[in-house]
């Protein structure tokens, strides 16, 4: 008995280094290769993006129509954005999306500690993003009375009722954003624990490159929001 | 255990950024050569364009992967365009019958009252 054990454990060991015979290392029993179940992950993922496509695209059309409604009013409004502060954040972003893909690059090539300090740097520059985008644009919106509602003040030429619909947008918009990329520092939390403690459901690399494909789509909104908000024509 | 990498490798994802931010530079010139509403839009969204397809074939890795990716990544996109289709709808709603020249978009008129 205690021999069977001992061989059942060895099998483990054996196993677990992935030597290969017939049954692969970290395949589920529906697939019939890696390339199948590595597929079926990659596809998943993209579902959901689609779903996020869609769920931002609403908010994209609600500000396109606005747009052809009201074109000068979003010329004006959008002079209260600072553009450099815009791009800083889009630098930031990007810079982001390059760590994260440096990140994903070392799990795939089974360094761990690689990995971590890869998603360590993606987390500090979200972290960044959200002081830029909380503490340098959104508070002084807050003091300067931009944010929409009863208290909206704005000295704009054309029209300020037009102008809290610019506002609103932007902070739905950038707010959605804004929670992407926290719910997107939390994952990423997740996964630095589980790869420090070398747990096996990360050992392979799936989980860390659908993190990144998430993270990649958020930079993408983001892409897309900065010429939007900040770079509207003078 | 090292494995064989399929997709991109550092060197790809280095180039990609400098090529991102080159693009990022390009469209705040662009912006401060103050140029019309409309040249700004079209500048700005070919940028936008061009760098959101970069994030999506290189970091995504979608250029390296199967064919139903392929589809998959491209749909999320055709179904935006579909959705943007409700434009029409907004543009179409003031237009009258028997005339070629609708309303201006911003006075839509309001329904008859029942008193």
């Amino acid at each position: 008995m205690l021999s069977l054990e001992a061989a059942q454990s060895t099998e483990v060991v054996e196993h677990a280094h992935g030597h290969g015979h017939g049954h692969e290392e970290h395949l589920a029993h529906q697939f019939e290769n890696r390339e199948q179940q590595d597929e079926s992950y990659i596809v998943g993922m993209w579902t959901f993006l689609v779903t996020e496509v869609l769920f931002f695209g609403a908010l994209f059309l609600t500000y396109t129509l606005f747009r052809i409604l009201y074109p000068q009013v979003y010329v004006d409004a959008h002079h209260y954005l600072k553009w450099q502060l815009g791009c800083a954040n889009t630098m930031v972003l990007l810079t982001s999306s390059l760590t994260m893909a440096l990140g994903v690059y070392a799990a795939q090539t089974g360094k761990r500690w690689t990995t971590i300090a890869y998603l360590f740097v993606t987390i500090l520059l979200a972290a960044a993003f959200l002081v830029i985008k909380l503490g340098w644009e959104w508070y002084p919106k807050w003091q300067e009375g931009l944010i929409p509602g009863p208290n909206f003040r704005y000295e704009g030429a054309v029209d300020p009722g037009k102008a809290q619909l610019f506002f609103g947008l932007y902070f739905a918009m950038t707010g959605l954003h804004g929670i992407h990329v926290l719910i997107g520092m939390a994952i990423m939390s997740v996964l630095i624990l589980l790869i420090a403690l070398n747990r096996p459901s990360v050992r392979y690399y799936m989980p860390i490159e659908m993190t990144g494909l998430y993270w990649h789509f958020v930079d993408i909104v983001w892409i897309f929001l900065f010429p939007l908000f900040y770079l509207i024509g003078k | 255990m090292t494995e064989h990498v399929h997709g991109a490798t550092p060197k790809v994802y280095f180039i990609v950024y400098a090529i991102l931010v080159v693009l990022l530079i390009a469209t705040v010139a662009v912006y401060n050569f103050q140029l019309g509403t409309f040249w700004a839009i079209a500048f700005a969204m070919i940028i936008a364009v061009t760098k959101a397809l970069l994030v999506v074939l290189f970091f995504m890795q979608v250029y390296y992967s199967t064919r139903l990716t392929w589809v998959w990544a491209a749909l999320g996109f055709i179904w935006l365009g579909f959705m943007g289709g409700i434009i029409v709808d907004y543009a179409s709603r003031t237009y009258r019958m028997g005339t070629t020249n609708p309303l201006p978009m911003q006075t839509i008129p309001s329904p008859p009252s029942r008193q």
